[in-house]
């Protein structure tokens, strides 16, 4: 039920890419997002999707996990399509009353598309394989430098962790809650606008007690084992870079090369 | 009321990575006025196995027949099944959310379609029933002590007047006090509204006492079926599973082994009492007739 929807979305498996480093796994999904942006025709889209199915074979997830995340920009992906055929000027391949698609058009809107999906997948490949802890971690120690213009860098990645964790239990005690109360008698579903936010009633106020009550008790539990914030604080895992983090960087450069080297002579 | 389970397998999060079989063709037959315990190591699968007896979870294989009906026909009214099947959830105090006591009562029957009055005194009776007091009535629920909370919650369940109640771990984080109070109250339902209740629990302690029949599930399987004295010969089972026969019942085994003449298969603490007495007094008659000599 609901419990399937869960964010994050982490994908256990025993694989490289779920070993590296999460710093390297997030730098290596902004090269990519990057990259995606460098290449204007099809030898650099080719390049970045053999990156791509390399990434996804060497993950051992499998692949109709990454297209779940697809579902949510469908909308999007077709306004695009439909926008760059018909309104981006050029030769003219096809017309039909006011609708004029033009071979520029067309090429246009498939490398958006491609462009669009590479990006969901790309990113999913990172949330399915790196875990929500993991990820944060990660996230903390590459915006490190940020703290020097006085970003609490440390705070938001708190929170970000905090908020990954209590998605899923908040998604669990909706789901029994809803089941409690359609025990007795509750309907969710039928009705027409009104009776629907009425019926959410019974819904809401348990939970956003639970939700309060969690939250408060979260917090005296970090304060008496006196959680005072970042400063001064170590880590009981810390993030060390290993021999296959130094040959993924390594991979990364090339790979960012050979795509910088494609813009350039093409 | 009888509800029968026909090779029932349920299975969550079907087809991904959290793939969990909960329930293993479980087969049983909850017969009419029955007290029965439900009993089962933590994950053994005696929530899911609830949830199915009023449809709220729907079996991924398998039949449910509700007096001889199968409630996964197309045709078959669940709103009607609801209310015939009153399923209070694990820490029901959760669900509370009314501005007062009695509005909260009201939910259930007010949902069965019953006007205000008779919403009111149905909710006033079951009030009464689980012994809550007059001046209560008009508190904010989340005022109410941890038991009376929980007694709120269950007489929210009782006013839709169910023929079967079902009760899932309905002492869990009780003092032994409010534990003792909520077993007396359910026993009492029992007794004096005729229903058939399903008591869940992961302790022997708390339904050895008052149920009639004991199911005992492991790893979503039915694995004992029968009255305490049956299921507690299994003992060594049992234990292996990570349960265990009441504390009383290990004491009158421990006097057995002994070699003092009692019964090992006593279950309650007032069959024990019952049980030393008599040795007691049998002693004492012995005692005097070699006086005599
Ligand atoms: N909403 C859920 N999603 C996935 N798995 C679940 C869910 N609820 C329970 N389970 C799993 O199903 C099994 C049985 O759980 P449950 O019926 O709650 O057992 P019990 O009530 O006996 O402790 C457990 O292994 C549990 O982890
Ligand atoms: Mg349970």
């Amino acid at each position: 039920m609901l419990r399937d929807i869960t964010l994050g979305q982490y994908y256990p498996a025993d694989s490289v890419i779920h070993k590296l480093d999460p710093r390297l796994k997030l730098i290596g999904t902004m090269v990519f997002l990057v990259s995606l942006f460098l290449s204007h025709d099809w030898i650099g889209y080719l390049a970045a999707t053999v990156f791509l199915a390399g990434v996804i074979r060497a993950s051992r997830v499998p692949f109709r996990y990454m297209l779940k995340g697809l579902k949510a920009i469908i909308l999007i992906l077709l306004i695009t399509v439909v926008f760059n055929l018909f309104v981006v000027p050029g030769d003219v391949i096809w017309e039909f009353w006011v609708l004029r698609v033009t071979r520029q058009g067309l090429s246009q809107a498939g490398f958006m598309a491609v462009r669009l999906i590479y990006l969901i997948i790309g990113s999913s490949v990172m949330t399915l394989t790196t875990t929500p802890n993991d990820l944060t971690d990660g996230l903390e120690r590459v915006l490190g430098p940020l703290r020097m213009v006085k970003v609490p860098v440390h705070e938001i990645a708190m929170i970000m962790s905090i908020a990954l964790r209590f998605i899923p239990i908040l998604l669990e005690e909706t789901d029994k809650i809803m089941k409690a109360q359609t025990a007795r008698g509750a309907d969710f579903e039928s009705g027409n606008l009104i009776q629907k936010a009425k019926s959410m009633v019974p819904l809401l106020v348990p939970l956003f007690i639970s939700a309060f009550r969690r939250a408060n008790d979260l917090a005296l539990a970090m304060e008496a084992r006196c959680y005072r914030g970042g400063a001064g604080r170590t880590k009981m895992k810390p993030l060390l870079y290993e021999k296959r983090d130094y040959a993924g960087y390594a991979v990364l450069a090339v790979y960012l090369a050979a795509m910088i080297a494609i813009r350039i002579m093409r | 009321m009888s509800i029968k389970l026909e090779h029932l397998n349920y299975i969550y999060s079907q087809g991904t990575a959290y793939e969990k079989q909960a329930l293993r063709d479980v087969c049983l037959e909850l017969r009419d006025g029955e007290f029965v315990g439900l009993i089962g190591h933590t994950g053994s699968g005696k929530s899911t196995l609830i949830q199915h007896l009023n449809g709220l979870v729907r079996a991924t294989s398998g039949a449910l027949y509700v007096d001889g009906k199968n409630i996964y026909d197309s045709s078959y009214n669940m709103k009607g099944l609801r209310a015939k099947v009153g399923l209070v959830f694990q820490y029901p105090e959760y669900q509370l959310f009314e501005v007062n006591v009695l509005k909260d009562v009201c939910f259930g029957p007010k949902n069965q379609g019953l006007t205000d009055e008779e919403a009111e005194e149905r909710a006033k009776k079951a009030l009464a029933q689980v012994g809550i007091d007059e001046n209560c009535y008009e508190q904010s629920p989340f005022d109410l002590s941890g038991g009376q909370k929980r007694r709120a919650a269950i007489a929210g369940v009782l006013a839709m007047e169910p023929e079967v109640l079902v009760l899932d771990e309905p002492t869990a984080g009780l003092d032994p006090r409010g534990r003792l109070e909520i077993l007396g109250l359910i026993s009492r339902l029992h007794r004096e509204r005729r229903i058939t209740v399903v008591l869940v629990s992961h302790s022997m302690e708390d339904v050895a006492e008052y149920v009639e029949r004991i199911i005992v599930m492991n790893k979503g399987s039915v694995m004992l079926d029968g009255t305490p004295k049956e299921v507690f010969a299994h003992d060594k089972e049992l234990e292996q599973v990570g349960l265990a026969v009441p504390q009383v019942t290990y004491l009158m085994r421990g006097l057995s082994e002994l070699g003092i003449p009692v019964r090992r298969d006593v279950t309650t603490v007032e069959e024990a009492r019952e049980e030393i007495r008599r040795l007691l007094k049998r002693r004492e008659t012995c005692g005097q007739a070699a006086e005599g000599q």
